[in-house]
């Protein structure tokens, strides 16, 4: 168990919810002058479309369905640090020069299994470079699609369970496999 | 100057003790004059995020990068957020300095922290008050447990307290509401802990200010398992200025609520020795104006009532009205914690949980009570829960698509974690003083904060991180591992002393009524006043010595006492 999950579970259950802070969804420092880089409207159909490779629709909605990718330039542009910017941005642009090198054209033209290896093979990457002490882009879109997703109304609902005034409480309802998770704690 | 009201007593500040003040004071009769430095919130009205969902929060909940420009000092930790952005003071207009790092989380504004607050509610045990007498720390509290005991008893039927009566010297029962459950897997825990220990270390079910059971007569229902008490309760279901003190005080029609008014000082009469009243600044307005009255109350929390305090009567102390002890400003103490452990519990697959509570479990203190002595002195408990892991857990191990998706959208192992809240002994040495070459919003000098956790506390964190893992592994927990993740005094957001209460106006600020030895009239019953913390959650007893102070005062005022 690693700080951010042990804080996380302390918090969650100490009526203290733990919000903010992790360090790796969002940087410690702070920067005086925020000068926006700015997206696309491309940029954001790109993100979708990375988003629903990572999360895609089934019998469930998937990362589009929850506008995933409008939400993650949102929080780009708000609560990260000029520096997170850059290399969010910068790594757009990495994603699309490597995609290009490995299939001719970019992420859009892909087809959808060439989307699903492109992606994966980024994620076994990112997760080395990681383990390794630095940050990768494609870290910050993965963590991102996942906020953005099950923090969002399509998937706190639809694919997690919400009851907004639950009434009572009981510490031992019974679960089997396949029963979903509830969306908050 | 404007023209000058007279009341029979003014309370100053809203939150959990002044709440309790005004209550106190206007059901016993008097007119009252309710001083708030912010803007008023109204119960239920104003809670505007209390019926949010993640989704309706643009950032999810999270801190934008604003937010943390316009706090640095709430920045540095989870308080800031989306959710209760708004509800801290404002750090341009209220600075302070910071000596040593000092981290100082105010609520400006009607209710204060009483609306923020985590609800944990204990009693100080006889041990806690024998304290600092027996170990020759500081000086001796004026009182013994069983001069507070009734007074816990009152506070505690009136904002209704959910947990289990258990027995303990150390930990003294109280009138309680139906407990909070713990879930299957905190019980089976806890069963694993009194058996490993032979009773002599337990996991109980946390005490809470959450009500289990509707209050009709005060217009509070029962905690409906949101867990989102810190945004306001529109149930009313947690106590807090707002839903149980102010109702109370204002429907006996004796209370005046003045919200954006700062005290600048009590208003000294020295030749009766009493105070008169006090200066307000209009925080909107920038208007001075005075109020008088027979009593005073000082609730502006720790650090804002002795401010008050030292910034008045400086014509007769130049360290202000209590200060001819020399304690006045000293003996800062807080709860240090941020020290804990954690692991996975097996065997509860088919088991999960309905509803969100507001709470979890507590271990009461083992350690230096009747067995052999640590290297340090007093204790240390801890606070926790369980539960099955969400979404989160596994960003790092799993991969991209569709069965990725469906394992994310069931729940994950079940996990445990605590964390130790550790007693801070009052020391000479931490202490605040003002600053006057820093002012304020209102030119108003600030608070300077000289404040570290030494020896006794460093000594003891060693044993709130190796006891937790050691608790846990005896109960089975796999996966155990534990942290010290780093303590600045005032996280823990329990600041008490600076105006302790004592037998000996040489050596105390206030008496054994909250009285400042100096100007009998002016009480204060906050956290100022404590004069050792304890290691529990300290709200409960301002609650309960500000009622029975408020029974003194007016008891006094009748005879012609405070004349």
């Amino acid at each position: 168990m690693n700080r951010r999950e042990l804080l996380k579970l302390i918090a969650a259950t100490t009526g203290t919810a733990m919000i903010g802070g992790s360090g790796l969804l969002t940087g410690c420092a702070t920067s005086s002058t925020q000068t926006a880089l700015t997206f696309s409207p491309d940029d954001i159909v790109l993100l979708d479309e990375i988003a629903e490779t990572i999360l895609p629709r089934t019998q469930t909605p998937g990362a589009k369905d929850a506008k995933v990718g409008q939400f993650m330039t949102v929080y780009v542009n708000d609560c990260y640090t000029r520096e997170e910017q850059a290399t969010f941005h910068k790594g757009l642009l990495l994603l699309e020069e490597r995609c290009h090198k490995t299939y001719g054209h970019g992420f859009m033209a892909l087809q959808p299994a060439e989307r699903e290896e492109f992606v994966s093979h980024l994620d076994k990457h990112a997760k080395a470079e990681i383990a390794a002490g630095k940050m990768h882009y494609f870290t910050m879109i993965k963590q991102l699609t996942l906020f953005g997703f099950f923090t969002s109304e399509v998937g706190g609902t639809q694919v997690l369970r919400h009851v907004a005034i639950p009434g009572r409480f009981d510490g031992e309802l019974p679960y089997k496999p396949g029963d979903r998770a509830w969306a908050t704690r | 100057m404007s023209t000058t009201q007279h009341f029979d007593a003014i309370v100053v500040g809203s939150g959990i003790s002044g709440g309790w003040a005004a209550k106190e004071l206007t059901e016993k009769g008097l007119k009252v004059l309710l001083l708030e430095r912010g803007r008023n919130i109204e119960h239920i009205k104003d809670y505007v995020n209390a019926s949010k969902d993640p989704w309706d929060y643009p950032h999810r909940g999270r801190p934008t990068q604003e937010m943390k420009r316009n706090h640095p000092v709430l920045q540095r930790d989870f308080v800031l957020n989306e959710e209760t952005n708004g509800m801290w003071a404002n750090e341009q207009e209220s600075p302070y300095v910071e000596k040593k790092r000092f981290d100082w989380y105010r609520g400006y504004h009607v209710g204060g922290r009483s609306l923020l607050w985590g609800r944990q509610s204990y009693r100080l045990s006889q041990r806690d008050f024998e304290a600092n007498l027996r170990e020759g720390i500081a000086i001796d509290w004026p009182i013994r447990y069983q001069d507070i005991a009734p007074w816990y008893d009152y506070v505690e039927t009136f904002a209704g307290i959910s947990g289990t009566v258990e027995g303990l010297d150390h930990l003294p029962d109280g009138k309680f509401l139906p407990p909070i459950e713990l879930n299957c897997v905190e019980k089976d825990v806890a069963a694993r802990i009194k058996k490993a220990y032979g009773g002599k270390r337990l996991m109980i079910n946390s005490r809470t200010a959450n009500i289990t059971q509707p209050k009709p007569e005060q217009g509070r229902v029962n905690c409906q398992y949101r867990n989102k008490c810190w945004l306001g309760c529109p149930f009313g279901a947690y106590f807090s200025t707002q839903s149980s003190t102010l109702p109370a005080a204002m429907k006996t029609g004796n209370l005046t609520l003045r919200p954006f008014s700062i005290v600048s000082q009590v208003l000294y009469d020295k030749d009766n020795k009493r105070a008169r009243g006090v200066e307000v600044i209009d925080a909107e307005t920038n208007q001075t104006y005075e109020f008088t009255a027979n009593i005073i109350f000082l609730n502006a929390s720790s650090f804002n009532s002795t401010w008050i305090l030292m910034n008045s009567a400086t014509d007769i102390w130049p360290g202000g009205l209590g200060s001819s002890s020399g304690e006045l400003g000293h003996n800062v103490m807080d709860h240090h914690f941020r020290v804990g452990a954690g692991g996975v519990v097996e065997g509860f697959e088919d088991k999960y949980y309905y509803g969100r509570r507001p709470a979890g479990f507590y271990i009461p203190r083992f350690r230096n009570l009747d067995d052999t002595p640590r290297n340090y002195v007093r204790g240390f408990g801890y606070q926790g829960g369980a539960s099955r892991e969400d979404w989160n857990r596994s960003v790092a191990e799993m991969g991209i698509g569709a069965d990725f998706k469906n394992a994310l959208a069931e729940p994950g192992a079940w996990t445990i974690g605590m964390t130790a809240f550790g007693e801070m002994l009052p020391h000479h040495d931490n202490r605040i003083y003002l600053d006057h070459t820093v002012k304020d919003k209102w030119g108003l000098p600030v608070l300077a904060m000289d404040v570290e956790i030494r020896e006794n506390e460093k000594a003891m964190r060693k044993d709130m991180l190796q006891d937790a893992i050691d608790i846990f592994e005896a109960a089975g927990v796999k996966n155990v591992s534990g942290g010290d993740w780093g303590y600045s005094p005032g996280m823990g957001i329990h600041e008490m002393g600076t105006a302790r209460m004592g037998r000996d106006p040489k050596t105390s600020v206030l008496n054994a009524f909250n009285q400042v030895w100096d100007a009998p009239n002016v009480f204060v019953t906050d956290g100022a006043c404590m004069t050792s913390a304890s290691c529990v959650n300290p709200s409960l007893t301002y609650m309960a010595l500000t009622a029975r102070a408020v029974d003194h005062a007016v008891k006094e005022l009748r005879k012609g006492n405070l004349k």
